[in-house]
């Protein structure tokens, strides 16, 4: 009776401390990970622009295969060997057109001594056409009679597939271009929410936030926002101090590098602020020193924080409705590479738009480049209003006549 | 549609039996979760068999009571073509803004037809968001769109107003901030027992989007260039859909293509062949024209459009020789053309050879979900998406080989971003400028 009773009490005390052992072991994975990532992402920002546009390349291309193997999975479609090779295919078209198109915005200086290359910049849109016609064609081709619907499924899912993952690793690629800080701050201050979400979570989680990710809490969420804008503001004031960071990546044809060397713009020098006097009551403080970068970076967090959730419950929905629990199984304790990128999505838009619309004007040398394209009476034309206009700011001397 | 439902219900057992890489693939092919497995293979049938409703008008109908029902059809058919094409040159005389409107209605109602096909495909009545969200996508891409058209064509009125200085200056974002909101509406309006539904309509609504409002938009875009790039394209496909007919009507034998048995390769090749000649006598005539040929402007002073300009150099008249192997057979030296004849047969071979593809691609997407027109709007035909299946690789070919082979960008709005750059960019680029125009010669140098 004893032994028995021993060994029963022997084999609950090995069930909990394996079940225990089994759950913290998947948090150690999981923690284990999140810090090779994390470390991985600093080597890479260390070994500058062109290892980060190859990592997100790398990155793009895994997040589309692994939603494309998700619509394989859906639609039982692996006997049609077409699609394969058609899906590849118009990633490859899609994305010759996008990187053609920045690639011939940035290293204008070496396109133009290749005459090859001048004739594949000129005529881009026509080549990137044909080529996604060649792939249209094929698809129609390619339909077979007992199959039209799940053709048309793919041929869809691959499009909106394209029109997500691309479309994002093009727009954060031009915000590095931007500078490297427009490409580190937002990605970091999306990591970030999440981290702080988390523990805010874990912590102080009480009140659920949604039917979709039955996790996540409003004391998370709320929390995960002051966490983020506090962390958002100390980065921007850390990284907004260095040239590497804050300059706009520029190819250097001499040296075939690139290059961040630059007069740093307005928004990246030290301004004084004055509080409004309520503030100043309460502070005791009547001005402070910021870089305005730092109240940029204010507007990333608060988007970071309460809009951003919304691309990780889409993939929560998306998940939930084709019944898969991670996208797939790259990074062990994670899921797929979209697993960890679900949030990233609307940032990377948001971010371009924002420095479009309220950070940069039109690129000078791209102005030039048109400017030199056009007919000489065109030119003339606007050379004229041009000194006409410069005349009367006073910035050009007027004619002596 | 029994063999859809054969394979709807063969795919369960292979998926139960089969790998097991993930568990959701077994609940995949069985019930599917949350009933959408009945719900898929169900979806092999249409819901509602197209509308066995007569549309045609009245007075149609007695004026071919006492005929042969097939010649009715016929005559039908006919009538509302001559109808068709009759509404085109009278849209085309009423100018621009007419052509602009007119665009505008046959893509919300291409839109509806297409959105409405998702609906009886996915059953998808009872979930009154999506009629919601999916006009509202539909609002939210086409000004993003005409936006940014409208600011760059009507620079001038844009700039005497302050409130539409704003809109134009920060356009992207409003446009990015409005998609936004849908996109969070769709997030919140998930509903438990119809994820899957409500994803496929979301992405049903963004490929009809990609597809429809980009192609008017290419159509409006090539409009401002100048009204002969939107008359000859459409007129092309639109001949070349005639043709191929004909020549199919007389000479039809051999099958081209499984997907659309009525389609011959001696239509499709006679077509070809049809097309290149008139589309060289409708480019021969509209040239000639000032109102065809010149870049829509929008006048400021009458607030109208107008279109008076200098032709450009492929409006006029030139001598070609002919090389001496045609010389010998015509026995003419030179011919008088218009440039723009033979960008016409480029246009005209596109339509021909590649056009039709266009149309195979609907003719399949039609036998995917097994209806038979798009819609019943206009009888005889079908619906609007019907009629233009074959236009929207045209669209798009037209803009693509007018931005890469006609035009070079457009000098107002170069001249617009750079009263926008800093003082020190401008000056730097305009002593760019006077060194480039002093080394052509077209500014006499420096005196110094």
């Amino acid at each position: 009776m004893t032994t028995r009773r021993k060994r029963m009490d022997v084999s609950v005390c090995v069930d909990v401390y394996l079940s225990v052992f089994s759950r913290w072991k998947n948090w150690w994975i999981r923690g284990v990970l999140s810090l090779a990532m994390i470390s991985g992402f600093f080597m890479v920002i260390y070994l500058g622009p062109i290892m980060l546009i190859l990592v997100v390349m790398t990155i793009q291309i895994k997040c589309f295969q692994e939603i494309i193997d998700i619509g394989y999975r859906v639609y039982h479609s692996y006997e049609l060997p077409w699609f394969r090779t058609l899906s590849w295919y118009f990633l490859i078209c899609v994305n010759y057109f996008f990187y053609g198109e920045t690639l011939a915005e940035y290293f204008g200086a070496l396109v133009q001594r290749e005459d090859s290359l001048q004739f594949l910049v000129r005529y881009h849109r026509f080549i990137s056409f044909t080529l996604y016609l060649a792939g249209f064609c094929m698809f129609v081709l390619s339909l077979v009679k007992k199959h039209y619907r799940l053709q048309f499924y793919m041929f869809a899912w691959t499009h909106v597939t394209l029109l997500i993952v691309v479309t994002q690793s093009h727009l954060v690629i031009q915000n590095l271009f931007e500078g490297m800080i427009w490409f580190i701050v937002p990605i970091s201050i999306v990591i970030c929410n999440d981290i702080m979400a988390y523990l805010f979570g874990f912590f102080f989680g009480r009140t659920p936030l949604i039917k979709l990710s039955p996790k996540k809490t409003w004391e998370g969420f709320i929390g995960g926002f002051f966490g983020t804008l506090v962390c958002g503001f100390i980065l921007a004031y850390l990284l907004a101090q260095f040239q590497y960071f804050v300059c706009p990546v520029e190819y250097n044809s001499e040296t075939n590098r690139f290059t961040a060397d630059c007069e740093p713009s307005d928004i990246f020098v030290m301004q004084k602020y004055t509080f409004p006097f309520a503030v100043q009551n309460i502070l005791t403080w009547k001005t402070v020193n910021l870089y305005p970068y730092q109240i940029h970076s204010v507007v990333l967090s608060t988007f970071a924080s309460l809009i951003g959730p919304f691309g990780g419950f889409f993939a929560s929905g998306f998940k939930r409705a084709f019944q898969i629990k991670d996208f797939a199984d790259t990074i062990p304790g994670h899921g797929g590479i979209m697993d960890r990128f679900d949030c990233q999505y609307l940032m990377a838009t948001f971010t371009h738009v924002y420095i479009a619309s309220f950070i940069r004007g039109p690129n000078p040398s791209k102005v030039l480049q048109q400017l030199l394209v056009l007919q000489p009476e065109q030119q003339l034309s606007i050379f004229n209003a041009m000194r006409d206009r410069l005349r009367d700011r006073g910035i050009l001397p007027p004619a002596a006549m």
